[in-house]
């Protein structure tokens, strides 16, 4: 029992994952654009970045001051799901969906290895129940040519 | 986040398998709200004292003698706030026969956010601000909603973890009302502490 409990407990760490991005080569003077893949386990849902309600919390990408200027992020699709404890449908990601970040990289940028690091909020419901908002850092290694 | 260290989360699997509580979180099933535990087996519910928005300390052993139905709850969580509604209408509804609502919201903000939100839904219980300490003596609180209704004696009925049903709470509370108005009367409502109750 306390090792059932456990691994449910343990499973909830990790409701979303987020796939580490890999190294990105950009040329100064030009634009980039980064991919934060986002996978929520089964019957798991997060808000999108517009919630249909006041209160909820949205899903959030947000980028430190770094090599790169960010231009955009960009949101993919929310689905409207209705569940048991919501009056109307909600805005929401499920399964498996991709944040982008659109970045500028300035003609003064300086050559050779940097990195970008990131913050992706969410906060993750099921049909019953709610979990504590989280934070996830998103760190990208970068060439700059 | 404060409720959620590696740490925390392995103390509070094991608390709640300990205490046998029926845990729903990662499931999408819908979990039955737990029946009552029986009389003799039921543990008492640990006591704290956090603030109300007015400021007034809010001891849990304040109540005693009363039914308490405490609600672990979030103003971000859906669940929670659908079952808001139904808590008012329990807090007027039994307030006469010796029961009450208490609110422990796990905002991190506080009543910053709390108290719009509450005047908004018009929440006619009180409530509380909850932290670790407070969840950590309840199991870990690790999924919202989680409620416990407490006997007059101060002791844990029944756990409910994640959206219950309104029958489910209400005849709960039916049944400890019943069980234990015969007990009322000689059970002192200032509990451990001697506080008075509040108002």
């Amino acid at each position: 029992m306390a090792l059932t409990a456990a691994a449910a407990l343990l499973a909830q760490i990790s409701i979303l994952t987020v796939a580490p991005v890999r190294m990105v080569k950009v040329k100064r003077g030009g634009t980039a654009s980064i991919r934060v893949a986002c996978e929520l386990k089964p019957g798991f849902h997060v808000n999108s970045n517009k919630p249909a309600e006041d209160f909820l919390i949205p899903l959030r990408l947000t980028w430190e001051k770094g090599v790169l200027e960010v231009a955009e992020v960009v949101f993919p699709k929310a689905l409207f799901r209705k569940f048991d404890f919501s009056e109307k449908p909600l805005s929401v990601y499920e399964g498996a969906f991709d944040v982008e970040t659109r970045f500028r990289i300035p003609a003064g940028a300086p050559n050779g290895l940097g990195m970008m690091t990131g913050k992706l909020r969410y906060q993750a419901c099921n049909d019953r129940e709610c979990f504590p908002p989280k934070t996830v850092e998103i760190r990208v290694p970068l060439q700059v040519e | 986040m404060y409720l959620f260290s590696v740490r925390r989360v392995l103390l509070a699997a094991l608390s709640l398998s300990l205490a046998g509580f029926g845990l729903g979180c990662g499931s999408s099933k819908p979990v039955r709200a737990a029946s009552l535990t029986a009389s003799a087996k039921r543990k008492v519910a640990a006591d704290f004292a956090l603030k109300d928005a007015d400021g007034k300390l809010v001891k849990l052993s304040d109540f005693k003698g009363k039914v308490v139905l405490l609600d672990f709850w979030a103003t971000w969580c859906g669940p929670c706030k659908f079952e808001i509604p139904w808590f008012k209408e329990f807090e007027r509804g039994y307030k006469d026969q010796g029961f009450l609502v208490l609110g422990v919201s796990m905002d991190e903000e506080g009543w910053q956010i709390v108290k719009p939100f509450a005047q908004e839904l018009g929440i006619n219980y009180r409530i509380v601000i909850g932290n670790d300490t407070t969840a950590d003596l309840y199991g870990g609180v690790t999924a919202l909603p989680t409620t416990f209704l407490i006997d007059r004696e101060g002791k844990v009925a029944s756990v409910h973890v994640g959206l219950a049903s309104k029958a489910d709470f209400e005849n709960g509370i039916k049944e400890l009302l019943a069980e234990s108005a015969g007990k009322s009367a000689s059970v002192g409502i200032d509990g451990r502490g001697g506080a008075s109750r509040p108002n």
